[in-house]
């Protein structure tokens, strides 16, 4: 198949008019973030810096990037052991039940972040009887992030094969030095990339963190969500969308890098 | 779902046992008994997804047949199928769950439609540098809030809104706030979700099939259908089982730009919260349950599983 002339131009130009609808909801959350208006009316009637100012003075907002932080942190380590522990058991022996523990890994990221949610917090309030806390929110958001390791561990796994691993064990290497010195290097870029997309996943959660997090526990969707609606901290809130949209291009562009370096010719 | 790569045959120790250090020992035995080294690693996950979340789903199910003491306003563990049989026949369930599928279908379809074009020029005719830019500018609005841009587009869509002060010289006018816009706005949340799988499917299917198929005489179009579709067809349900699912649940977004219409999430969120009536919340949770089940099992046999 060859593409025509007018046919690659068609496809660009499908692209290009789809990034800039993409694009269009963030510039106007870019361009409110400097809006004299309180509403979002549009076009904007003048430019003021107050709001970022006010975004970097903000306890409220500051605590909740430091919450969410931790709890992306936490259950993307968790998601990391697991996830990397469930996709070698699964790639590497073949057992009666395998489908349906790959089913299960899938389960939390396919079921509605609701049904997850209220399961959750019914469990932990009068299963177990405890109180929720950030650790129960971890918990649950580590659970539905252990599908993207896998995934993308699983893959990794199933292109590499085993003959290294062999010749590794054949030259008198012990399981653990075959895993760090064999295994693990050939998945660190897999687990960077499902580790991102975990960590991505857990920051930006609101419907299961609804349901699972402590009163105390205000991660960065929660104080977005008591503070969206309110006329004097939603253009902060648009501060703060901002930047994290810009500080994301750095793990972004890490990963791709990454990627792009192992990358075979297509 | 299948496995591509044939199960490897398991590996034989190369090192006899003589004493050693623990470490070594341990290595020996494990690597002579696979079983013991399959339970070690499986151990760990399958404790934590059977003990936090499958036990979980299942007390939730089993709290669908309680009930609420109307008096006391706590769950009594009296054995009912009221709820269930409330949620089949209850006609306002009926229409709400209709409604929601509909929006998931809608959006997936429409996320679909854009993302194949997208993601096929990503794959095959952008430069590698274009390609990494792309795959850059396609990834970087997740991380702009999901709360943040359902609120953009309540207020691109809204009376005076950029939405109306772009097509009103057209003589167009907005939505307004309502199913068409919860449909746009799904739609624009879950459409990374979709590209990129169908992205990395496209990326798996070799330049050198596409120009077979053109020297044995096949047309773009019969290639794109004989060839290409049938390679990205497990990459293509994996994008819908993100963008169906999302939005089978969604209750925040139908909030935000939705006017007064509800989705099954706002069912189970008011049961859950003002109504305090977790069993009838519970047995509308089941409707969600059922239809992703279902759907898992349809498209198992197509991989997709394996490329989400």
């Amino acid at each position: 198949m060859r593409l025509s002339r007018p046919a690659r131009g068609l496809l660009a130009a499908i692209t290009a008019v789809v990034l800039a609808l993409i694009y269009l909801p963030l510039l106007v959350v870019f361009v409110n973030s400097f809006s004299t208006s309180q509403n979002l009316t549009w076009p904007p009637p003048g430019f003021t810096l107050e709001w970022w100012a006010k975004a970097f003075q903000s306890d409220g907002a500051l605590d909740a990037v430091l919450t969410s932080l931790q709890v992306a942190l936490a259950s993307t380590a968790v998601a990391l052991v697991l996830g990397t522990l469930i996709s070698l058991g699964l790639q590497r022996f073949e057992f009666f039940g395998r489908d349906a523990i790959s089913l299960l890994v899938i389960l939390p990221i396919a079921l509605p972040g609701i049904v997850t949610g209220i399961a959750l917090n019914n469990a932990f309030r009068t299963g177990l009887g405890v109180q929720l806390s950030i650790l129960t929110l971890i918990i649950a958001h580590a659970t539905f992030c252990i599908v993207t390791v896998f995934n993308n561990v699983i893959a990794r796994l199933r292109r590499l094969g085993t003959s290294l691993e062999d010749a590794s064990s054949d030259l008198g290497a012990g399981i653990w030095t075959t895993f760090r010195l064999v295994t693990f290097p050939q998945l660190r870029s897999a687990l960077f990339a499902g580790g991102l997309l975990a960590f991505a996943l857990s920051f930006d959660e609101i419907i299961v963190t609804t349901f699972t997090a402590g009163s105390s526990v205000k991660t960065l969707p929660l104080w977005i969500l008591d503070n969206l609606f309110r006329p004097n901290q939603a253009p902060v809130v648009n501060v703060i969308a901002v930047v994290l949209v810009l500080v994301s291009i750095v793990p972004i562009y890490f990963a791709q890098r990454i990627s792009g370096a192992e990358k075979v010719v297509r | 779902m299948t496995v591509d790569a044939p199960a490897p045959p398991t590996r034989r120790a190369m090192v006899s046992p003589r004493g050693g250090t623990i470490a070594r020992r341990g290595s020996v035995y494990l690597s002579r008994h696979p079983r013991v080294r399959l339970s070690l690693l499986l151990g760990a996950p399958l404790f934590w997804l059977g003990l936090v979340y499958i036990a979980a789903l299942a007390a939730l199910l089993i709290t669908a047949l309680w009930t609420v003491d109307s008096f006391t306003g706590q769950i009594s563990q009296t054995w009912t199928l009221d709820n269930i049989v409330a949620v089949l026949t209850g006609s306002l369930y009926q229409a709400v769950t209709l409604r929601t599928v509909g929006v998931a279908l809608l959006v997936t379809i429409i996320d679909i439609g854009i993302a194949l074009p997208i993601a096929f020029y990503m794959a095959k005719v952008a430069s590698p540098r274009a390609q990494r830019m792309l795959v850059i500018a396609i990834l970087m609005p997740l991380w702009a809030s999901y709360l943040v841009k359902a609120y953009a587009w309540r207020s691109v869509l809204s009376q005076g809104g950029i939405f109306e002060w772009l097509v009103s010289p057209f003589g167009g006018q907005s939505p307004g706030y309502g199913l068409p816009a919860t449909i746009i706005t799904l739609s624009y949340l879950w459409l990374p979700y979709v590209i990129l799988p169908i992205y990395a499917g496209l990326e798996r299917v070799p330049d050198s099939l596409l120009e077979a198929s053109a020297d044995l005489g096949g047309g773009t179009w019969s290639t794109l259908r004989l060839v290409v579709l049938p390679m990205i067809w497990p990459a293509i349900i994996a994008g819908s089982i993100f963008s169906f699912s999302l939005s089978l649940g969604d209750y925040i977004t139908v909030n935000i730009v939705g006017g007064a219409n509800q989705m099954l999430g706002n069912l189970v969120y008011t049961n859950v919260g003002a109504a305090n009536n977790l069993p009838l919340a519970a047995a509308i949770a089941l409707i969600p349950i059922l239809i992703i089940f279902a759907y898992l099992a349809a498209v198992r046999r197509t991989g997709a599983l394996n490329n989400l």
